[in-house]
């Protein structure tokens, strides 16, 4: 048996029973990512020692969990794929590491790629090469958590951390055939996340199945006094009621998430995804989200402005990179900052600073931080109103399956633009999961989204469960 | 400084914008940025056809008010494990080129 294969909860159980010991599920793990992980390339920095031990206690019973290279882990490198966090080992574990632990799992090794920063659709923005998706390697793995859905997907992983700011868990896990989610705005704590966009990012879950993703939540959610913008409400199993059925259910199609230029294999897929809901007797009815053309540009200038003040900390002071310059030209420190920077960041990095710098400068930030920010509050007040008469909202989660390594890179343009149905989940602070829904004839999965009010996770677990259970795709895998 | 509500973003304000962020730019870099920033502006620009006068901006997505927590000593982090990474230091300082000539 390759226990590489199996999902957490099928683990748990041969675990559980004593049919098999930890380490044999972190063997068959690292054999895999010997195997083929030079073709993925999901992992980054695989020069490091490999060695883990795992204890088999708490209620993960040891199980490695796979973590994007955003989220501090402390001893192990932490570097957002950036060249100016070359060599940057965490003085402390964030938040949800914490708790991962406290319950039982063991951090894997080696970090997940990502796109720098987080700052990318695709995985081509890592300063350590582009992962490639398992099911043709000619194709992105979508991004910015590209690394974590392909290590799941190529079942290199058992399930692993993402985090998501306008669609980077969800874009990701569509584009590799599994499971993502982005929680609710506030449910997880960001303490110990490498910051982007401090209104919309969130860490969430990527798993080979839905009740995966449930069991993970359950550990990574929750108030936590270090993070100011998580929520204290109290916090479900959400484990528990997936099974029960989804008779009833009212789901909202959103006509501006089916409009031209959605791939035809993908709204074939969505269309048949819709007939095995109203079968389990969910209904569905046509509404409008008026703005939702306006959401990618709200995006890139919220997200920008907010990531040109974060990611100011990274000056060559405290961590990370610093070139002095030969020769100075201003004062000693202002070169020093501006040489490493210009050095430590990649392109798209520089390309969000600057966009961001721009929006927030004295003489633009009202006709474009402030305006951004006012559509903001009509894309949120279109979900309100749906939300008012329905359970969810079911869409596409990408237009269009995997595209071509290269393909879009030059252009950054048409790289936003592939983040179109998932960037209004992230400026409206709600919850949305994908889930796969099928396949193009070319063998690329496809991915369908559910959307829902702010901590109602719970529903969007429901009806994915459902969903899964009356289907096959989660259990498809890539030939490797 | 650019002129006030200037409309679009040319290499001069791509210039300046990269200085206030403290990057250093090769000639090429800023002529490639500011041909692609100018599209992205000009994509933003859409934006420009709604009538926000009226409405609020997001501050917080959800209902969150001021935050408070009570003022007692909590843990930090041992200075040592703090000052590892840096990329250079002296006893418990971070180094910084010479700020004052």
């Amino acid at each position: 048996m390759e226990l590489n294969r199996l999902s957490a909860r099928e683990l748990l159980k041969l675990l559980d029973e004593g049919s098999i010991k930890i380490d044999d599920v972190v063997l068959a793990l690292k054999e895999r990512i010997n195997r083929i992980d030079h073709r993925i390339n999901a992992y980054v920095r695989k020069e490091k020692d490999l060695s883990l031990s795992a204890h088999q206690s708490g209620l993960l019973q040891g199980l490695p969990i796979a973590v994007k290279d955003n989220i501090c882990t402390e001893g192990l490198n932490t570097e957002c794929c950036s060249r100016i966090l070359e060599g940057f080992i965490p003085p402390y574990d964030a938040t949800v590491i914490k708790k991962l632990k406290e319950n039982g799992a063991s951090i894997f090794p080696l970090k997940t790629n990502m796109d720098e920063f987080a700052f990318g659709s695709s995985c081509e923005n890592s300063c350590f090469g582009p992962s490639h998706n398992p099911w043709n390697q000619e194709y992105v793995c979508g991004g910015s958590s590209g690394g974590s859905a392909a290590a799941v997907a190529a079942d290199e992983a058992i399930f692993a951390l993402g985090t998501d700011t306008g669609g980077s868990i969800r874009q990701p896990a569509s584009f590799c055939g599994v499971v993502g989610l982005k929680p609710t705005y506030g449910r997880v704590s960001r303490f110990g996340l490498i910051a982007f966009a401090s209104s919309l990012d969130v860490i969430g879950p990527i798993t080979k199945d839905v009740y995966d993703c449930a069991l993970l939540l359950n550990i990574i959610c929750g108030y936590d006094p270090y993070d100011s913008t998580s929520v204290n409400i109290e916090v479900t199993d959400f484990t528990k009621g997936l099974s029960q059925d989804i008779k009833g259910l009212k789901i909202a199609l959103p006509k501006e998430y089916f409009i031209e230029g959605v791939d035809k294999e993908v709204k074939e897929a969505i269309r048949d995804a819709i007939e095995v809901f109203k079968k389990l007797g969910a209904s569905f009815q046509e509404v409008s989200l008026p703005h939702t053309e306006y959401a990618v540009a709200v995006y890139y200038i919220v997200a920008t402005a907010e990531a040109s003040s974060n990611l100011a900390r990274f000056d060559g002071v405290q961590y990370g990179l610093r070139i002095r310059p030969k020769e100075q030209k201003e004062s000693a420190l202002l070169d020093m900052y501006k040489k490493t920077r210009g050095k430590g960041f990649g392109q798209e990095a520089k390309r969000r600073i600057i966009l961001g710098t721009f929006a927030l400068a004295h003489g633009y930030y009202e006709a474009y931080y402030l305006r951004a920010q006012k559509v903001r509050t009509l894309i949120k007040e279109d979900f309100d109103n749906v939300f008012k008469e329905f359970d969810c909202i079911l869409t596409p989660t990408s237009p269009t399956p995997a595209f071509k390594i290269g393909e879009k890179i030059k252009d950054p343009l048409k790289m936003y633009l592939s983040d179109i149905f998932t960037i209004s989940a992230n400026l409206a602070g709600i919850p949305a999961i994908s889930i796969p829904c099928g396949f193009t004839k070319k063998g690329l999965p496809i991915g369908l989204q559910l959307l829902a009010k702010p901590f109602r996770e719970d529903i969007l677990l429901r009806v994915a469960y459902n969903y899964e259970q009356n289907t096959v795709w989660h259990k498809m895998k890539p030939k490797l | 400084m650019p002129k006030k509500r200037e409309k679009t973003i040319d290499i001069k304000t791509v210039r300046y914008i990269a200085h206030l962020a403290r990057i250093e730019l090769e000639p090429k870099e800023l002529e490639i940025l500011s041909d692609q920033l100018k599209k992205i502006i000009e994509f933003i620009d859409q934006l420009k056809k709604l009538a926000v006068e009226d409405v609020p901006p997001t501050s917080h997505i959800l209902p969150l008010k001021n935050v408070y927590r009570e003022d007692i000593l909590s843990g930090s982090l041992p200075q040592d494990k703090v000052l590892k990474c840096a990329p250079q230091k002296k006893d418990n300082f971070f180094v910084v080129p010479k700020i004052i000539e």
